[in-house]
């Protein structure tokens, strides 16, 4: 178990992070004064009058662009193992991690000459 | 040690429950990245980092990140009432689910279970090296042209998603 034990910090800020948060919710709801009106039961939006329901239909764009995230991070998932060794692999891991790259690249260069990455 | 994974199971099969249950399909997206963020704490408990850290980043992140599009897409609205009806596929996918079960029970409730012989990696060499730095020498190493084949299969999927996605939608 000594490599689980390795992430026993990240528990304690994960609890830590729960417990802050629900404290202070609670100390917020019981002890904040409760002033009720028009204007405070509306959704807060940043400032801005509320603009519509929340579950209307969104735009396909926000869908291709989570695609586009979804198949980078995955890309991102496989350099992790090389950033980890990248002292023991040397120039050899620097070379494949660098083709690895460059492949994936000519991928970026065609969304961007599509213009998948443009938002209008 | 067990305890931590008591915690995170309950949590995981609370999640899944969840995300059956919840009549907001937003509510069960939500849940489900719940229920993958216990998996990943469990997969850490196993030693493996590396399934742990794909489990966190592209599961409960950018997997779910397209879940919630494509519900976000479809609007609330388009769902309807959703009648629960007994179908054939719903009876088969009852009773694989029922022989899986019996599967793995059976798994735990047999005597002297026989252990194959231990491979070239074994626990004792992952605590020793660290899984994720395993797995970086392997890549690097023996698995190199399967490493820039990925790179390659990533491509096609960069440019099959925008290709498919512009005809569709313009």
């Amino acid at each position: 178990m000594s490599i689980a034990s390795g992430y026993l910090p990240i528990l304690i800020m994960i609890v830590l992070g729960i417990v802050l948060a629900g404290a202070l919710s609670c100390i917020g709801l019981f002890l904040g004064p409760k002033l009720r009106g028009e204007v405070k039961e509306t959704p807060f939006e940043s400032g801005f009058l509320r603009n519509g329901m929340a579950g209307h239909r969104y735009d396909v764009k926000f869908y291709m662009t989570a695609l586009v995230f979804l198949i980078f991070d995955v890309e991102v998932v496989f350099l992790y193992p090389w950033a980890v060794q990248v002292r023991e692999l040397g120039w050899f891991g620097f070379v494949a991690a660098s083709v690895f790259l460059g492949i994936l690249v000519l991928g970026l260069a065609y969304d961007w000459k599509k213009g998948a990455l443009n938002w209008e | 040690m067990l305890i931590i994974f008591y915690i995170f199971a309950a949590l995981s099969v609370f999640g899944a429950l969840g995300v059956l249950f919840l009549r907001n399909p937003i509510h069960s997206a939500l849940s489900l990245v719940g229920t993958f963020f216990c998996l990943g704490a469990i997969y850490v408990m196993l030693n493996a980092e590396f399934v742990a850290v794909i489990q966190v980043l592209v599961y409960a992140g950018a997997i779910m990140v397209l879940f919630l599009f494509v519900l976000m897409l479809l609007s609330s609205k388009d769902s309807g009432d959703y009648v629960n009806k007994w179908t054939i596929g719903k009876i088969l996918a009852g009773l694989l689910s029922l022989g899986i079960f019996v599967q793995i029970a059976g798994l735990f409730t047999a005597e002297n279970l026989e252990l194959g012989p231990k491979g070239t990696y074994p626990l004792e060499v992952v605590e020793e090296v660290g899984s994720i730095a395993l797995i970086g020498r392997l890549l690097f190493t023996d698995y190199i042209l399967a490493f820039e084949i990925i790179a390659v299969l990533l491509l096609v999927a960069v440019i099959g998603a925008v290709v498919i996605a512009k005809r569709r939608f313009q």
